[in-house]
């Protein structure tokens, strides 16, 4: 994938921070790069591809001046397509797959497919069109990525399709949890705009389990997806973490997403504590709020840690140090309740644990304080218990039971999908794959409800993940 | 360093390079600037009388996002006064003494205009001419270029009028836009003429412009066939060359062109029978710098044969080019596929499944891995499978040992019909 290069950081203007870090191909280089492509056959980039997005075939197309085929092709097989082309760890999926790794240089495929829904985006394109409706009604409860896959889906199945979204706006994750310089907010929205305009009906700022009961669901709805994520970030455990100035990763990201760019850590000192892609995303935000010193902390070391190495890079451009093998065990404010210091322990590692990670363990006599200004929590998501119990379903420690078939949960009127089923120790969860349980979970939802099989239900192309339309 | 320097008919140069009659021999200041810059030769833009020219008058075609694959004009031949060309060619031949000026010519069909226009160029010490019977456009409604070189009786007596009073070389430039070159170049011998060139450019269309529904080129929404060339043309130019180089009555030698835009190109012409190249098209691309890497290429490549001489490329492949029925039909290849050099990208198979006689078979190793294997038995050995490959390398069509003795179709054809007026009845 292209490399993630930091522009350089305003502290004169804050806002210019959080505009898009990668310009993505002008048509000229997208023209180029498409061609380049081999169209393989049977190829490896489609089977990397957790959607099953026909590369080769989108690629062809952008070589051809068939841009609306293009993206067609690609939100076709993923419903968050023009996200994921921005935030998927390509490297791992397509681009690692591409056989010119062999001989010369990976065909930049998250950057063709950017190049394709940009234009789609940029042209008002609406791609799909509602299937014939069959009278059914599904509810899908979170309009983040794995929810608007799976009423994008339903919809075209000719379902009567409604999410129930907590937020003001739909997207989840997409919309409020990847930061601006990666993902603009504008290009979720277009992603929930099409599901929309499929007759999808999507009510904000409605909770379930508050604003509307478990019991309403289940009886008004032949069928219910629980795409609900996950939630905060869970306490440290440690002394101080009520203080003023102390943040949870998730709404910190959020805040630069949504509200105005503030400058409250304008020259400031900040600490995130933890070493995953969100801490990445919490301490760049930092930086580029203006903060002066921005430190990761983490118990482990860089072996362990869950980010990419490209976020890794990425942080570093914007000058994050990161602090190895140290862990915090007190915030320590002052008389008005404002954090002032963070007092940490040095650790180190021991045998491997539980997830096979080697387990950390304190230093003795090795307690220090560092003089901070904020300190943002970024040490995982806690999960949704409640919701999950509302609906009486089973699960492990908040992580959803489902049948890894069907994403059935154990009601077999409620299937479940993304981050929800999310289970600790899979590495990083990843858009594109709620994306594809999205897909799979309507199509469960089909196949238990079609009152025969319809053609889109007949057209589905199991091993290549498509919809032969 | 192998010698490179060329002799066509007389006419000599430092090394076989000439750029062809064309926009890039328009005037003095080019054809010297291209002498600077290493050319051998120069084949001065047609002379004759001055035409008008058209606005927008070339197009290309490209292919997989690269420019200028082929490329098409409609330009006719000099704009500028006979007397301005001829002071220039005066100068630069002056100050190039060692460089070959040959002034391409196009005049009416008649006696008097072909000793009028070869007297008055030879008065200014070209080293050669060459009668551009092969212009497909403009001038070719005006009776001239293609129009006379379509008609082999035109050409010979065209030829003959321009040699009765020409004291340098004649070179006879031919059409492609004819079924069988080879008539008209013979025509050319028999006319009298030194040496034949080949080839002009082909009839051409370079598009239409699916927007706006017009012609490319268009001229105020009008279009117009031109002439195509570059490197699109290669193949069919060689073939010509070839097939009159292997005539046992073409026995003048053939200044090549159509699509030469290296050193490699100007090897595989002159092994094909052509005394020298004449390009155009990739200067037109690139600049006159490029002969700096034909030179030097073509001089590695000499040395690393052992060839003293550029000169002893010349026909050197002839031989090898034939008719089909002397062919070995009993001849076998077989595609055989390097599976540590392939990168699996499948494109021999699908090409092979889809498009030719399904002989590739996706498998995996004993480790599991993805391969790619030829059932040797039912490969025809038709190369698909290697021209679609990426990779170098990746696949060899190598000489399957089938045991059969060679024999071609003509032969064959012979053997049957022996065999049928044989005393005894083998065939019924």
């Amino acid at each position: 994938m292209t490399q993630l290069k930091s522009k350089g950081i305003s502290l004169e203007n804050l806002k210019v921070n959080f505009e898009e870090v990668h310009d993505g191909l002008n048509a000229q280089e997208a023209m180029e790069e498409s061609n380049r492509c081999l169209y393989c056959y049977d190829a490896p980039c489609i089977q990397a591809c957790p959607t099953g997005i026909d590369i080769p075939k989108f690629i062809k197309k952008i070589a051809s001046g068939n841009l609306k085929g293009s993206a067609t092709t690609i939100m076709s097989s993923n419903p968050v397509g023009a996200t994921c082309a921005r935030v998927c760890p390509t490297e791992e999926l397509c681009e690692g797959a591409c056989v010119l790794n062999h001989s010369t240089e990976p065909i930049l495929i998250g950057d063709l497919q950017r190049f394709a829904t940009d234009w789609a985006i940029k042209n008002e394109q609406l791609l799909f069109k509602p299937g014939k409706k069959n009278g059914k009604k599904v509810a899908v409860v979170g309009g983040g990525p794995a929810g608007l896959s799976a009423a994008r889906e339903l919809a075209r199945f000719g379902y009567d399709v409604t999410i129930f979204e907590a937020e003001a706006e739909a997207g989840g994750l997409d919309t409020y949890g990847i930061v601006s310089f990666r993902l603009p907010q504008d290009i979720s929205r277009w992603e929930v705009d099409q599901v929309e305009k499929l007759d999808v009906e999507i009510r904000t700022n409605t909770r379930v389990g508050t604003d509307v009961s478990f019991e309403e669901l289940t009886n008004n709805y032949d069928s219910i997806v629980l795409t609900i994520g996950m939630g905060n970030v869970p306490m440290l455990g440690i002394e101080g973490e009520d203080l003023d100035g102390v943040h949870d990763a998730i709404e910190f990201v959020k805040s630069t997403k949504s509200g105005p760019i503030t400058d409250e850590l304008l020259g400031k000192n900040v600490v995130v504590v933890g070493a995953g892609n969100t801490a990445i995303d919490a301490a760049t935000c930092a930086a580029r709020k203006g903060a002066d010193d921005v430190k990761i902390v983490y118990r482990r070391t860089r072996n362990e840690m869950t980010a990419y190495e490209f976020e890794y890079d990425f942080a570093k451009q914007d000058d994050v140090e990161f602090n190895w093998l140290t862990q915090p065990i007190e915030i320590i404010g002052n008389e008005s309740g404002k954090v002032t210091h963070l007092k940490c322990v040095k650790m180190a590692l021991g045998e491997p644990d539980g997830d096979g990670r080697r387990r950390p363990s304190p230093v003795e006599n090795s307690e220090f304080v560092m003089e901070v200004d904020a300190v943002i929590k970024a040490i995982g998501q806690s999960r949704y218990t409640d919701l999950i119990e509302g609906f009486g379903l089973d699960h492990e420690g908040g992580v959803v039971t489902v049948d890894p078939e069907t994403l059935q949960t154990s009601n077999p009127k409620v299937f479940s999908a993304g981050d929800v089923i999310f289970a600790k120790g899979q590495g990083e969860a990843m858009v594109v794959t709620a994306a594809q349980q999205g897909k799979e979970a309507a199509m469960a939802i089909h196949k238990q409800l079609a009152p025969e099989p319809t053609n889109a239900y007949k057209s589905f192309n199991k091993e290549e993940h498509t919809w032969l339309t | 360093m192998a010698d490179l320097s060329l002799n066509l008919a007389g006419i000599k140069s430092p090394n076989p390079y000439w750029l062809a009659s064309a926009p890039p021999t328009n005037s003095g200041y080019q054809v010297q600037r291209a002498f600077e810059a290493g050319w051998g030769g120069a084949v001065w833009k047609t002379l004759g009388e001055p035409i008008l020219n058209v606005s927008s008058r070339f197009a290309a075609v490209g292919f997989n996002g690269k420019q200028v694959a082929g490329f098409n004009n409609i330009e006719l031949i000099t704009d500028r006064p006979l007397e301005v060309n001829l002071k220039e060619i005066y100068e630069t031949k002056k100050r190039f003494p060692d460089h070959a000026i040959i002034a391409s010519l196009m005049v009416e069909p008649t006696q008097e205009k072909w000793h009028e226009i070869v007297k008055r160029v030879e008065d200014v010490g070209v080293d050669g001419l060459e009668l551009n019977f092969g212009c497909p456009h403009g001038m070719a409604e005006r009776g001239m270029g293609a129009a006379s070189g379509q008609v082999p009786e035109l050409v010979e007596k065209q030829t003959m009028w321009a040699k009765e009073v020409a004291q340098t070389p004649v070179i006879v430039k031919l059409t492609p836009n004819i079924t069988d070159i080879t008539f008209t170049a013979e025509a050319a011998v028999n006319g009298g003429a030194d040496a034949v060139s080949m080839i002009n450019t082909i009839n051409s269309l370079a598009g239409v412009d699916i927007d706006s529904w017009d012609t490319i080129p268009n001229v105020a929404g009008k279009g117009a066939h031109g002439g195509y060339c570059g490197p699109a043309v290669k193949p069919i130019a060689l073939n010509m060359v070839a097939e009159c180089a292997r005539h046992p009555k073409i026995n003048v030698p053939i200044s090549g062109m159509g699509g030469v835009s290296s050193w490699r190109e100007a090897v595989e012409f002159m092994l094909m029978g052509a005394t020298g190249v004449q390009v155009c098209t990739a200067a037109m691309h690139h600049g006159f710098s490029i002969i700096d890497d034909m030179v030097e290429g073509l001089d590695n490549y000499l040395d690393e044969k052992g060839i003293d001489s550029v000169m002893d490329l010349v026909g050197k492949s002839v031989e090898k080019y034939s008719d089909w029925g002397n062919l070995d039909l009993n001849h076998q290849v077989v595609a055989q596929i390097n599976n540590d050099v392939c990168i699996n990208c499948n494109k021999c198979h699908i090409a092979c499944e889809d498009t030719s006689h399904q002989c590739i078979d996706m498998l995996k190793d004993a480790n599991g891995n993805d391969i790619l294997k030829v059932r040797e038995e039912d490969c025809v050995g038709c190369n698909l499978c290697s021209i679609v490959c990426p990779v170098d390398g990746a696949i060899d069509m190598v000489e399957y040992a089938n045991g059969k003795p060679p024999m071609t179709w003509n032969e064959r054809q012979a053997a049957i019909g022996a065999a049928s007026s044989c005393d005894v009845n083998l065939i019924k």
